[in-house]
C-alpha cells in the first residue's frame, strides 16, 4: 500500500486521494471474480444460443452429445419442467412491465441468440465439444427487427421500469417554435451498443447437501440475484447465499440477473453437484443493450439567443415481451430555461431481446441529441456555443419549478473553458488547422440525477481497535471499498488500515444494486450513520471507565481522531479508542444503521437533485482520409463532495472514454434480414484502445450541498459520459463543417 | 523428478479413467519457477490450463479469441496471448503469470505504479496490462509516450483506465532509465 495510506496519522480521509484499498489484490491477480472459484468435482456448463430471431424449436437431438464420456446432462425446454409460470417469480429489481424472459420455458424463440440449451460436463473442454454435437432444428417465423422501418409504429408507454419518469410537456411549444426568430430542426440516430465488461458473465454454484447453495455471481446486486434464485427455484433465502466480492466491470449489464445464473442453479439442483456456467464473448451480445434510438429536436430562439421553444421526440426499441423505458427526452426540459417544451417518448416493440440500462441510460442518448442541436442553434444564431448555454442558464429546475439542492454548472463552464483555452477558438468551421489535420473544438453540457436509495450498514468495533463495516452493496470498479473505508475511518477517527469494509454478500444488511450513481451517496450515508452510532457507544463507555476524563463532558466537546478521543478544550484529556473497549471489558460494539432518516427525505423532496458537467473536446481530422481522433478533453464536473479525488477522477476518465466510444467507435450492427447482431466479438465491435486515448483533464468544481445527504455526496458513475459524445460531434462539425447526425461518426460519414 | 506437483483432472475421482474421447497428454509446465505435471486434452488452451487446472486465476479470460489481451502472460520473457495457444506447446518453457510478478511480498515496481496511479477500476484487465507492459519494456521498442499507447493497444480496458495505465508505465520506464527519479 502507498506510504501515504500507512504512515499518515491524520484520520480525516474524506477528500483525500488515497489509493484503492483493494489495489494490491487487483495487481497481484488475487482478486477473485465470479468464474474463478474452483472446487473439486466442479461441473462446467456451455450454453447454446438460437441462430434465428423468431420461431420455434421443432426438434432437439442430444444423443450424440450424451454419448461423450463425461457429459452429465443436456438441459433444454424438453426436459426442464416444474418451474413457476408466474411473471412475478422472474421479476428483478429493475421491474420492467411485461413478462421477463424465462430460459427453457417453451420451444418458442423470441430473439436471436436466445439461450436454448445447456450442456454440462466434467470439464470445460468436454462441455464445449459436446455442445457442438447437439442438433437443434428450428422453424423460422416472420420477424421484424428494424427500428428505422417502423418509426411510425411507436406507442407511448404508460408505465415504465424502476426510475422511469413520464416526460411532461409544458407551455405551447409549437406556437413558440413558429414564432421564434431562429429555428433549427434535426434528427439524430444511434445504433445498438453492448456493455461488454471485460469479465464475461459467469456464475459458480457450490452445491451442499439439501439444496444449500453458495453462489458466486457476476452482478451489481447480490440481493437481486438471491431473490431471483429463491423465487424461481422455490428455495429459502437462508439456503441461498450469493457472493460477488469483485466484479470485472458491469456498466449496467449486472442490474438484472443474467441467464447463466438461472442455468448454473438449475443444473446444480438437478445434478446435486457444483456447477459453473460462463458465457462466451459472443454470448455477451445475447442479453440487453443500449437501445437503438431515433430522435428529433426542434429548437427555437429569439435574436438574442434566448430559447423560446423546445421540441424533443425520441423513438426507441423494446422487445415484444417487456417494456424497457429510459428517461431520454426529459433532460431537454431541465437543462435550460425555456417556457415552452414539448416532449414525446415512444417505443417500438421488435423481435429483439429487451434493452438494458447501459451507463447513463437515457441521458447519454437524450443529452447527445439536445446538445448537438444546441450547437446547431448557436451556428444558426451566429454566436459562440458556450455563450448560448450561458444565455439560457437556469438556477432552478424549470421542469419542476423548484430549486436545485445545489447546482454549480456555472463553474464547470468557466473553469472548463479556461483550462481548455476556449477563448482562443476561432468561430468558423474549418478555420483551425495543424498541417494536414483540420482541428475542431466542441463543447457540451451534461446532467444526471443525484439519487438516494434506502441502504443500510452494519459495523463492529473490537478491542484491538479494528473496525469492520459491511453492507450488501457492490464495487464494480467504482471504488466502493475504498470510499466506504474512508468514510468509516474518518467518522470514528481511526487509521485507514484499522478499517475493513466488506460488500458483495447477500448475508449482509440491505443495500440496493449498484446503479444510477447512487451508491456513494446512499451506502455512504448508511456507513456514516452506523459509525456515528458506534461513536456514541464508545463515548458512553469512555465516560464510565474509572478515572475517565470525560465524566462531565458531552460528545460534542470531544474529537475522535488518530485513534483517540480527545477533549476539545484540553488536548491532555485523551484516551485511545481501543483502550476504551479494553478497559470496559466488552468483546465488541456492534451497530446497524436504520434506514435513511425520514426528516431528510421530506426536506429533499422540495429540491431537484442533480449532477452537472461541461465537456470541452478537441478533435483532429485527417483532411485526405477522414480519420478522426480525439486529442484533448477537459471535463468539468459538479457532483457535490468528492470523497476520493483519485478514484473519482478515474471514474470520469472512464466516462470520457465511453463518450468518445459512443461518438466514434461503438455500434452493434443489426442485420435486419437475419434479425441478428453481426459483429458480436471484440475484434468487430470497436471500443477505444490505448492508441485512441487523448489527453484528458478532469476538474471537480466546488459544490457544497447540505440537502442531499450529510456528506454532500452526489455520485459519479454516469455524469462522466454524458455530454462527451455531443462535444465530440460538435468538434467534428467545427473541424470539417459537416454535421454528422448518425452515430458513431465513422470516416465514411465525414466527407 | 522432485519439485513437481502432479495435478489431477478436476471432476474425476481418483483411480477412475479420465473421461475423454481421446487421449490425455502429459504436459509439464514451468510456471513462476515451479513445475507442474498435468494430463490434458491436446486442445486445452494454455489459458484454460492455468485457470481451470492449476487454479492460477490471476490470468484473465476476456474473449478467448486473441482480441482483448486480458490473458497476456510471459513465455520466456515475451508477452503472449495465452488463450491463443495450446498448453501442450509450452512443455518445459518458463512461463510467468501475474502471480509470479512480485518478489514475495514486495510488489514489482509496475504493480506499485499501477496502484499509485489508480491504473484500473474493476481490475479485470489489470493482470494482462501489467504482464504486457513488462513484456513491452523488455522489447525496448517504446521510445516515446506515444509508443507506449501504440504498443499497449492489444490490451483493452473497458473501464477506460488508459491514461493512468500509460502514466504508470511511463513512470517505471523513466525510473529504469534514470534510477534517481525513484
Ligand atoms: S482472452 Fe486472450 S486475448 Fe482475450
Ligand atoms: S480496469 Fe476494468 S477493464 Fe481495465
Amino acid at each position: 500500500m502507498n506510504a501515504s495510506n500507512t504512515t499518515n496519522t491524520d484520520t480525516s480521509y474524506i477528500g483525500r486521494p488515497v489509493n484503492r484499498v483493494d489495489g494490491v489484490l487487483k495487481v497481484t491477480g488475487k482478486a477473485q471474480y465470479a468464474g474463478e472459484y474452483n472446487t473439486s468435482g466442479l461441473l462446467h456448463g456451455i450454453v447454446i444460443c438460437s441462430p434465428i430471431p423468431r420461431g420455434k424449436i421443432t426438434s432437439v437431438s442430444t444423443s450424440d452429445a450424451l454419448k461423450v464420456k463425461g457429459v452429465k446432462k443436456v438441459f433444454t425446454h424438453e426436459n426442464v419442467k416444474g418451474l413457476p409460470w408466474f411473471d412475478l417469480s422472474y421479476k428483478d429489481m429493475e421491474l420492467l412491465p411485461g413478462s421477463p424472459f424465462r430460459p427453457f420455458y417453451s420451444n418458442e424463440i423470441l430473439f436471436s441468440q436466445q439461450p436454448v440449451a445447456l450442456v454440462v460436463a466434467e470439464s470445460l473442454e468436454l462441455a464445449r465439444y459436446a455442445s457442438t454435437l447437439v442438433r437443434i432444428q428450428y422453424e423460422t417465423a416472420e420477424f421484424e427487427t428494424s427500428l428505422e422501418r417502423n418509426l411510425k409504429k411507436g406507442f407511448t408507454p404508460r408505465r415504465g421500469k424502476t426510475g422511469y419518469e413520464k416526460p411532461k410537456s409544458r407551455g405551447k411549444a409549437e406556437r413558440a417554435l413558429k414564432k421564434a426568430d431562429v429555428k433549427v430542426e434535426a434528427a439524430y440516430f444511434h445504433g445498438a451498443e453492448h456493455h461488454n465488461p471485460m469479465e464475461m458473465f459467469s456464475s459458480t454454484v457450490l452445491y451442499e447437501n439439501d439444496d444449500k447453495l453458495t453462489i458466486y455471481d457476476k452482478t451489481q446486486g447480490v440481493l437481486n440475484s438471491q431473490s431471483y434464485v429463491t423465487r424461481v427455484f422455490g428455495l429459502k433465502s437462508k439456503n441461498v447465499r450469493v457472493l460477488s466480492p469483485f466484479v470485472g466491470g458491469a456498466f449496467g449489464s449486472g442490474l438484472r440477473p443474467q441467464y447463466q445464473l438461472f442455468m448454473s442453479v438449475l443444473a446444480a439442483l438437478d445434478l446435486k453437484q457444483s456447477v459453473r456456467v460462463t458465457l462466451t464473448r459472443q454470448q455477451m451480445f445475447s442479453f440487453g443493450h443500449r437501445p437503438i434510438t431515433w430522435q428529433k429536436l426542434e429548437l427555437g430562439a429569439n435574436k438574442e439567443g434566448r430559447l423560446m421553444g423546445i421540441s424533443h421526440t425520441a423513438i426507441s426499441e423494446t422487445s415484444r415481451f417487456e417494456t424497457y423505458t429510459e428517461n431520454v427526452v426529459n433532460w431537454s426540459g431541465r437543462l435550460y430555461e425555456c417556457e415552452n417544451v414539448r416532449l414525446d417518448y415512444q417505443l417500438v416493440p421488435l423481435d429483439v431481446n429487451s434493452p438494458l440500462d447501459m451507463r447513463a441510460p437515457g441521458a447519454a442518448t437524450g443529452v447527445l441529441a439536445l446538445e448537438c442541436a444546441m450547437d446547431e442553434l448557436a451556428y444558426a444564431l451566429n454566436i459562440d456555443p458556450l455563450e448560448l448555454r450561458l444565455k439560457n442558464y437556469t438556477e432552478i429546475d424549470p421542469a419542476m419549478k423548484r430549486a436545485f439542492s445545489s447546482k454549480n454548472l456555472m463553474d464547470c463552464y468557466k473553469q472548463g473553458a479556461e483550462h481548455f483555452g476556449w477563448e482562443k477558438r476561432s468561430y468558423q468551421p474549418r478555420s483551425m488547422k495543424d498541417g494536414k489535420h483540420l482541428i475542431g473544438w466542441g463543447m457540451s453540457s451534461g446532467m444526471w440525477d443525484a439519487m438516494m436509495m434506502p441502504a443500510r450498514a452494519k459495523a463492529r468495533l473490537t478491542p484491538d481497535g479494528k473496525l469492520t463495516v459491511s453492507s450488501a452493496t457492490a464495487d464494480i470498479g467504482t471504488g466502493t471499498y475504498t470510499i466506504m473505508t474512508q468514510i468509516a475511518a474518518e467518522t470514528l477517527g481511526l487509521p485507514l488500515n484499522d478499517v475493513t469494509f466488506m460488500l458483495g454478500d447477500s448475508s449482509f444488511v440491505f443495500a440496493p444494486f449498484e446503479g444510477g450513481s447512487s451508491t456513494a451517496a446512499s451506502v455512504g450515508t448508511a456507513v456514516l450513520y452506523v459509525c456515528q452510532n458506534i461513536k456514541e457507544e464508545v463515548f458512553k463507555l469512555a465516560q464510565k471507565i474509572d478515572g475517565s476524563p470525560f465524566h462531565n463532558t458531552s460528545i460534542e466537546k470531544v474529537v475522535f481522531a488518530n485513534g483517540y478521543i480527545t477533549s476539545e478544550d484540553d488536548p491532555q484529556q485523551t484516551i485511545a479508542i481501543a483502550e476504551v473497549l479494553q478497559r470496559s471489558g466488552v468483546k465488541f460494539i456492534e451497530e446497524k444503521s436504520t434506514d435513511l432518516k425520514l426528516k431528510n427525505l421530506i426536506k429533499q423532496g422540495k429540491y431537484s437533485r442533480n449532477t452537472h458537467s461541461a465537456v470541452f473536446v478537441e478533435v483532429k481530422v485527417d483532411e485526405d482520409l477522414g480519420m478522426i481522433s480525439v486529442t484533448r478533453v477537459v471535463s468539468a464536473v459538479a457532483a457535490g463532495t468528492i470523497i476520493n479525488p483519485k478514484t473519482s477522477r478515474s471514474q470520469v476518465l472512464g466516462g470520457v472514454i465511453w463518450g468518445i466510444s459512443m461518438a466514434l467507435h461503438e455500434d452493434t450492427f443489426l442485420d435486419n434480414n437475419l434479425g441478428r447482431f453481426m459483429n458480436h466479438d471484440l475484434a468487430e465491435y470497436h471500443i477505444p484502445v490505448h492508441a485512441d486515448n487523448p489527453e484528458i483533464e478532469v476538474i471537480f468544481v466546488r459544490e457544497k450541498d447540505e440537502i442531499i445527504n450529510p456528506l454532500g455526496v452526489k455520485g459519479l458513475g454516469e455524469i462522466g459520459i454524458i455530454g462527451v459524445a455531443s462535444a465530440v460531434a460538435n468538434a467534428v462539425f467545427h473541424a470539417t463543417g459537416k454535421r454528422v447526425r448518425e452515430f458513431p461518426i465513422t470516416l465514411d460519414k465525414v466527407f | 523428478m522432485e519439485n513437481i506437483a502432479e495435478i489431477k483432472q478436476p471432476g474425476i475421482a481418483q483411480g477412475q479413467q479420465p473421461a475423454s474421447e481421446g487421449q490425455l497428454l502429459p504436459v509439464q509446465l514451468n510456471i513462476n519457477g515451479k513445475n507442474y505435471l498435468l494430463h490434458l486434452e491436446p486442445w486445452t488452451s494454455l489459458l484454460d490450463a492455468l485457470r481451470e487446472y492449476l487454479d492460477l486465476t490471476g490470468t484473465k479470460k476476456g474473449c478467448d479469441h486473441g482480441q482483448c489481451g486480458a490473458c497476456t502472460i510471459l513465455a520466456d520473457g515475451k508477452r503472449i496471448n495465452s488463450c491463443l495457444t495450446l498448453a501442450v506447446m509450452y512443455d518445459g518453457i518458463p512461463l510467468t503469470t501475474i502471480e509470479g510478478v512480485a518478489e514475495g511480498d514486495t510488489l514489482h515496481p509496475l504493480q506499485q505504479a499501477f496502484i499509485d496511479h489508480d491504473a484500473f477500476q474493476c481490475g479485470y484487465c489489470t493482470p494482462g496490462q501489467i504482464c504486457s507492459a513488462i513484456g513491452m519494456m523488455k522489447e525496448g521498442r517504446a521510445q516515446s509516450s506515444n509508443d507506449i499507447h501504440e504498443l499497449m493497444s492489444g490490451n483493452l480496458c473497458r473501464c477506460g483506465a488508459y491514461s493512468n495505465i500509460h502514466d504508470a508505465i511511463e513512470q517505471v520506464m523513466e525510473e529504469n532509465i534514470n534510477p534517481e527519479k525513484k
